[in-house]
């Protein structure tokens, strides 16, 4: 009895202090980038574009990374939604009840969701060449809208199971055509949850580096053109971070810093839109 | 009016036909994107699989691109030594802490914790490999290595592994929780019954019968950080040798291919090479997930 209630004990307080760790290592982290990079952020790194090139040169900011980043992932944010959208309204209202084409896309997204970014990279800039582009912001959004789509189709996917199925009814029983109930009673109904999946798709968009390092290239200017290159966030800090030059080294720890306050910024913005828009959805 | 009336019907039900079929069309897009990745994939490294045997390419150590010579053995060990030091790691921590969170924990602490794991999942990889270089690396330099008599870099299959695992944690513990909530009230409740204490009913009822789900969330937590790319290039070091101990450096496949992404295309089947390591990369991690998925939806049915 007594080496049972000893067992009981010992694994409590494992699972206790695993599960302690894990969030330490997530505090830990947050803390290194705020320590390392808070003493070398300034008004003129998210201000100004950087002078004398981003590899060598001390003075200036990131502002052509932030502001490359934002316009990549709201690119992809924009067509990973036209099409994740449009994908799911079919699977939940157009396509039978088990039927086989559902099960099979909702399975190819899942996959999908697996593949590294790094593929997504390669195989982008190989179709990218094949189609005579060079490294630009448009084969950068278009990479991104891919690796995205699995993510927020399927964040979508699960918001949009929730309506329930007599609302359905209700907006067929009005007459209202399958069209009609998808892109309006059943967007409605799940808006926050869309809201959410575009959030969650929008911070992994502007996170990742793999997929945009062939794709999107890198530049000191601010983008002007979808057919030019574009400098991004996480490639700043990868290229600042391998620079010579301490003072370089140290703006690549506050680049960082931007982009961690980026990504907790949305992912506090997608739970607060969440909570606040779910008052208005009949369940 | 009543012509007016029905035209109008008449409308909407072929702007609802038109939309179907159009959503269809996307739908079906989509769920051929996958396909469509490796036919191209492998239809750029036929090049060079035409000039040299798959055994060759697999199993030669010899990696010098100008020469011709193209033997992705280091990089395939490399990455697998990583991503078993990222496992072995994770795993532990990672299944008790969902034991813990599905089991032990009070609602309350449970939504509390969860969506800090969230967090961690949505920390980019390039984030996690700064930290690496700043806290990791130079832990394993300075006390790690010393410790044990050698010296390293700090830059090795160690650090890339924990990073990795870190990385990791939120993939397997968020399956995990779904797969624990699956496992039926009434039989930890006739564990419990029984005079089972809470771990006895964790390891004889839950963890048994959530076999199948365990073993799928940490194959897609593998898979993951097999592929993942910036975090373990930042870290591993990148020496194109055969790892022999944990602390030395690694050069895992992910990053052979984002690190020679601007030479790709002066030097002949050097770009075949790399897409041919990309497809790779891709049939590997598809595997395990198509495996994995599998295991989950018969959990989800409750086949098993």
């Amino acid at each position: 009895m007594d080496i049972r209630k000893v067992e009981e004990r010992f694994f409590e307080c494992l699972m206790v202090a695993s599960t302690v760790v894990i969030l330490l290592t997530l505090c830990l982290i947050v803390g290194t980038i705020a320590v390392r990079g808070l003493p070398a952020m300034n008004l003129a790194m998210i201000t100004q574009t950087p002078k004398g090139g981003f590899y060598l040169g001390k003075e200036g900011g990131i502002l052509n990374a932030i502001i490359g980043s934002l316009y990549l992932a709201s690119g992809a944010v924009v067509i990973a939604a036209l099409l994740s959208l449009p994908v799911v309204l079919y699977l939940n209202v157009y396509a039978k009840k088990r039927s086989r084409l559902a099960a099979l896309t909702r399975f190819s997204l899942d996959v999908l969701w697996g593949v590294p970014s790094i593929v997504y990279g390669a195989f982008g800039f190989t179709v990218m060449l094949l189609m005579g582009l060079r490294a630009s912001l448009l084969g950068g959004i278009i990479t991104v809208a891919l690796l995205i789509l699995p993510i927020m189709a399927r964040a979508i996917d699960e918001s949009v199971r929730m309506v329930p199925e007599h609302i359905l009814e209700a907006s067929y029983a009005l007459g209202a055509t399958r069209f009609e109930t998808a892109f309006t009673v059943v967007v409605r109904q799940s808006l926050p949850g869309i809201l959410t999946a575009i959030l969650i798709a929008f911070g992994r968009g502007i996170g990742d580096a793999a997929s945009v390092i062939f794709t999107t290239g890198f530049t000191d200017s601010i983008p002007y053109s979808l057919f030019r290159p574009a400098a991004t966030l996480p490639l700043a800090i990868f290229f600042q971070l391998g620079a010579p030059i301490a003072e370089v080294k140290e703006r690549g720890y506050a680049s960082a810093f931007v982009l961690t306050v980026i990504i907790l910024v949305i992912s506090i913005a997608s739970r607060l839109i969440s909570r606040k828009l779910t008052k208005h959805v009949v369940r | 009016m009543q012509m007016d009336g029905k035209r109008m019907m008449h409308k909407r039900a072929i702007i609802d036909r038109i939309a179907g079929g159009l959503m269809w069309c996307l739908t079906v897009m989509c769920g051929l994107i996958v396909v469509l990745m490796a036919l191209g994939l492998y239809a750029k490294s036929r090049p060079i699989l035409a000039e040299k045997s798959v055994g060759e390419l697999l199993f030669s150590s010899t990696w010098r691109p100008l020469r011709g010579d193209f033997g992705f053995f280091p990089f395939i060990i490399g990455s697998l030594w990583i991503t078993g030091v990222a496992v072995v790691l994770a795993v532990p921590l990672s299944l008790l802490t969902a034991v813990y969170l599905s089991q032990y924990a009070h609602r309350k602490a449970k939504e509390f914790i969860k969506p800090l794991i969230d967090l961690l999942a949505g920390i980019p990889s390039i984030v996690y490999g700064v930290w690496g270089i700043v806290v990791i690396v130079p832990l394993i330099k300075d006390y790690l290595a010393p410790s044990v008599g050698r010296s390293s870099s700090g830059y090795s299959v160690l650090a890339a592994g924990i990073v990795l695992a870190i990385m990791v944690f939120p993939i397997i513990i968020h399956i995990c929780l779904e797969v624990f909530d699956s496992v039926p009230h009434e039989l930890k409740e006739a564990s419990l019954s029984l005079g089972a204490t809470r771990w006895q009913t964790v390891k004889h009822v839950v963890l048994r019968r959530a076999l199948p789900g365990t073993i799928a969330a940490v194959v897609l937590g593998l898979s993951r950080a097999f592929g993942e790319t910036m975090a373990v290039l930042m870290v591993a070091g990148n020496v194109a040798k055969v790892p022999s101990s944990v602390l030395d450096p690694a050069y895992p496949l992910p990053a052979l291919i984002a690190n020679n992404y601007g030479e790709m295309l002066s030097v002949p089947l050097y770009d075949s090479a790399l897409l041919l390591s990309s497809l790779i990369l891709l049939l590997v991690v598809l595997f395990f997930n198509i495996v994995s998925r599998v295991v989950l939806i018969r959990v989800e049915r409750s086949i098993l």
